[in-house]
């Protein structure tokens, strides 16, 4: 699995905070993602996995510590925020498509408004992906009018137009029918064999096994364990970690 | 055999009824509804008949052809009307390209307006004038048509352009940003021809009639538009300022009758204007109106901006679109989509509050009405003058009702 990766750091995140109002969600985490690298955070809820891949595109700020993104330092400087978002493509878990555009719409948007490609060299690219998602016929429909899995691949084309250096995926398949997991799952597997820096918080522990590097264990705002899918899975050392193995992997 | 069975086409229930069921579920269901139902059509009929008599038999209507011309334009001089027309015309030329370029619900909607100026242009209301001797021309003869269209030339000119420019317009994608860039120059072009410069202006001291009620109100809805979303996003701002400037601005306004702020314009601005500055009085006005109605916009967005989810903005900036992208492609359309009804309704308030400029001295279509009756010749002929007046309001403010719901309709609201 670690076929494509490098030693360069992408990420650099060094004793991250963050706070809710007086709720301390983030309590430091320090970590470095390597370009290429495939990251699986899982944790029980509210352990803050959301919020901190959230902050590597600033759709959350953070209060204290560094995170440096291929690069360029997060801080309140709009220009360094957009020129990140840029780098940083993003899944959510209920996808967030924009329902008044038609799919192709919907991933020609960010190309053309931002990276200021024009409309027929934009349509081409998304034309492409949407065949590389398996969907190619869906792309002048609208959102609502085609399923859950499919509006997911359409989300996560929406995301790769921009060619991004990263992707982050916040539980991509936790508001999916079972029958229309897989097919979000093969069309990450495959984005990860393609060498994409991946970060994805899932609680897919088959997924997590087969294309992680890196399994990174939440609990309260902390990162209480680390380890290579095969060491996490099989030999966990924490009580926490283990009991959360024991749970997630009855069901 | 159960696969069978499932692919069995299945034909919906038939759940339509004829006119006859409907009335029977409707109106003729129970013993009680049978009576309420005859009470009432005893009831409509009694009505009905007593006001289309009056309308048919008893009325005098010779008071709103003999006034046609100031009802229409007030004291505007008959000698420069054609400012007016040159800005119809100009309308026309616009709707026909946006016809053409974006055909569908646009070209409806341009065509409807196309056949309702047809309607007026063999209405021969204004050949008819207030002596006797032209009530006989009424006779169908050459005479009359020849009238009509010496006095038509102008709306037929219109209508011309309209289909004209809907053919070239048509399959020109490329005159997109130019018929918009021309509707957005189309305000300031209107009321530079209609007041034109030097020895030929008209004064707005001239304006009145219809014509004046359709300036305030076109311009009142064009303007409070724009400004209702620019203060609905600032009261949704993340920048103090602008958040509390938006909202003491919008609860402030709403607090004030627009009575208050019309009299506010007229008797007390021009106190506190320094010396000659003297602001126009129909602008006063319209300052007023705008000013007024944005206030009640800027909540009805505000409204269809609560209705946006927040994931929508974060999808967006995740694409790394800037702030006003994202209200501009992301946000703006749909929360203004949620909530066409209210801005609909918003402008047509906005153009029946119009008809309040009377109590600062304009002569409004409402108000030249009233001075039509204070004159002697057609002293006791309010009825007639009033429903002609009523009826002209109705249109415009039902056609942009029923504007609204091909909108929503054609843009499937609640359905993507
Ligand atoms: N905008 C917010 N304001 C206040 N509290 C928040 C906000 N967003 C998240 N929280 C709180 O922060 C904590 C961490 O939230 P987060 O969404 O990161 O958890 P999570 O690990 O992703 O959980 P889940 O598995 O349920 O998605 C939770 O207790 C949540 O209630
Ligand atoms: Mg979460």
């Amino acid at each position: 699995m670690t076929e494509n990766t490098t030693n360069d750091p992408i990420i650099i995140c060094e004793d991250v905070h963050k706070w809710f109002d007086d709720f301390h969600v983030l309590k430091g985490i320090t970590t470095t993602f390597k370009k290429g690298e495939k990251a699986v955070i899982c944790g029980p809820s509210g352990s803050g996995k959301s919020t901190f891949i959230r902050t590597i595109n600033r759709l959350e700020e953070h209060q204290r510590g560094t995170i440096i993104v291929d690069g360029i330092e997060l801080s309140n400087d709009l220009r360094n925020i957009n020129l990140i978002r840029q780098e940083v493509g993003m899944v959510f878990q209920q996808f967030n498509l924009f329902p008044h555009l038609t799919n192709i719409k919907n991933i020609t948007l960010g190309p053309i408004q931002v990276r200021k490609m024009s409309k027929s060299a934009a349509e081409e690219a998304a034309l492409a992906l949407l065949d590389r998602m398996g969907i190619e016929d869906q792309a002048y429909k609208y959102p609502a009018e085609i399923s859950g899995g499919q509006q997911q691949r359409v989300a996560i084309a929406r995301a790769l137009a921009m060619e991004p250096k990263i992707m982050l995926f916040d539980e991509p398949t936790s508001a999916l029918d079972p029958e229309m997991i897989s097919e979000v799952l093969d069309v990450m597997r495959e984005l990860a064999h393609s060498g994409m820096t991946m970060l994805v918080v899932t609680h897919e522990m088959g997924f997590a096994r087969e294309v992680a590097d890196r399994v990174m264990f939440f609990d309260e705002g902390v990162v209480v364990e680390e380890a290579a899918p095969a060491d996490f899975f099989d030999n966990p050392q924490h009580e926490r970690t283990k009991l959360f193995i024991s749970q997630t992997l009855q069901h | 055999m159960e696969n069978i069975a499932i692919t069995q086409e299945v034909k919906p229930p038939n759940t339509s009824k004829g006119p006859v069921k409907w009335l029977q579920d409707n109106l003729f269901n129970t013993w009680y509804n049978t009576i309420l139902t005859c009470l009432a059509l005893v009831f409509l009929f009694f009505v009905f008949k007593g006001g289309l008599t009056w309308i048919f038999t008893q009325a005098e209507w010779e008071v709103i052809p003999a006034n046609l011309q100031i009802l229409m334009i007030g004291p505007y001089p008959i000698e420069q009307a054609w400012r007016i027309w040159i800005v119809l015309c100009t309308l026309f030329v616009l709707l026909g390209l946006s016809a053409g370029v974006w055909k569908g619900l646009v070209l409806r909607i341009s065509a409807a307006i196309a056949i309702f100026g047809l309607i007026l242009l063999l209405i021969p209301l204004d050949v008819v004038k207030n002596s006797e001797a032209e009530y006989a021309v009424l006779e169908f003869n050459f005479n009359i048509i020849y009238l009509i269209f010496l006095k038509r030339t102008w709306l037929l000119g219109g209508l011309v352009l309209f289909i004209v420019t809907f053919f070239l317009g048509r399959d020109k994608n490329v005159l997109k940003r130019w018929v918009i860039g021309g509707w957005v120059l189309s305000l300031p072009y209107t009321m530079m021809v209609l007041h034109g410069f030097g020895e030929n202006s008209v004064s707005t001291t001239h304006w009145g009639g219809l014509f004046l009620t359709l300036v305030l109100a076109a311009a009142g809805i064009t303007m409070c538009f724009p400004l209702g979303v620019l203060l609905a996003l600032g009261r949704r701002s993340q920048l103090p300022a602008i958040k509390w400037v938006s909202t003491i601005y919008i609860e402030t306004i709403r607090g004030v009758p627009l009575i208050t702020l019309l009299i506010m314009g007229s008797v007390l601005f021009p106190i506190f204007m320094p010396g000659d500055l003297q602001l126009d009085k129909v602008l006063r006005a319209e300052l007023a109106l705008i000013l007024f109605s944005a206030a009640y916009m800027a909540e009805n967005v505000r409204g269809g901006l609560q209705a946006v989810p927040q994931g929508q903005v974060e999808a967006a900036q995740a694409v790394g679109l800037t702030y006003p992208k994202t209200m501009l492609f992301i946000v703006l359309p749909q929360a203004l989509r949620a909530v066409i009804p209210a801005i609909v309704g918003q402008f047509i308030s906005l153009f029946k509050d119009t008809s309040l400029v009377t109590i600062i001295g304009l002569l409004d279509l409402l108000g030249i009405a009233r001075s039509v009756l204070a004159n002697p010749t057609w002293q006791g002929r309010y009825i007639e003058v009033y429903l002609f007046v009523a009826a002209i309001y109705f249109v415009f403010c039902y056609a942009m009702s029923y504007v609204s719901q091909k909108i929503e309709a054609d843009l499937g609201v609640g359905k993507h």
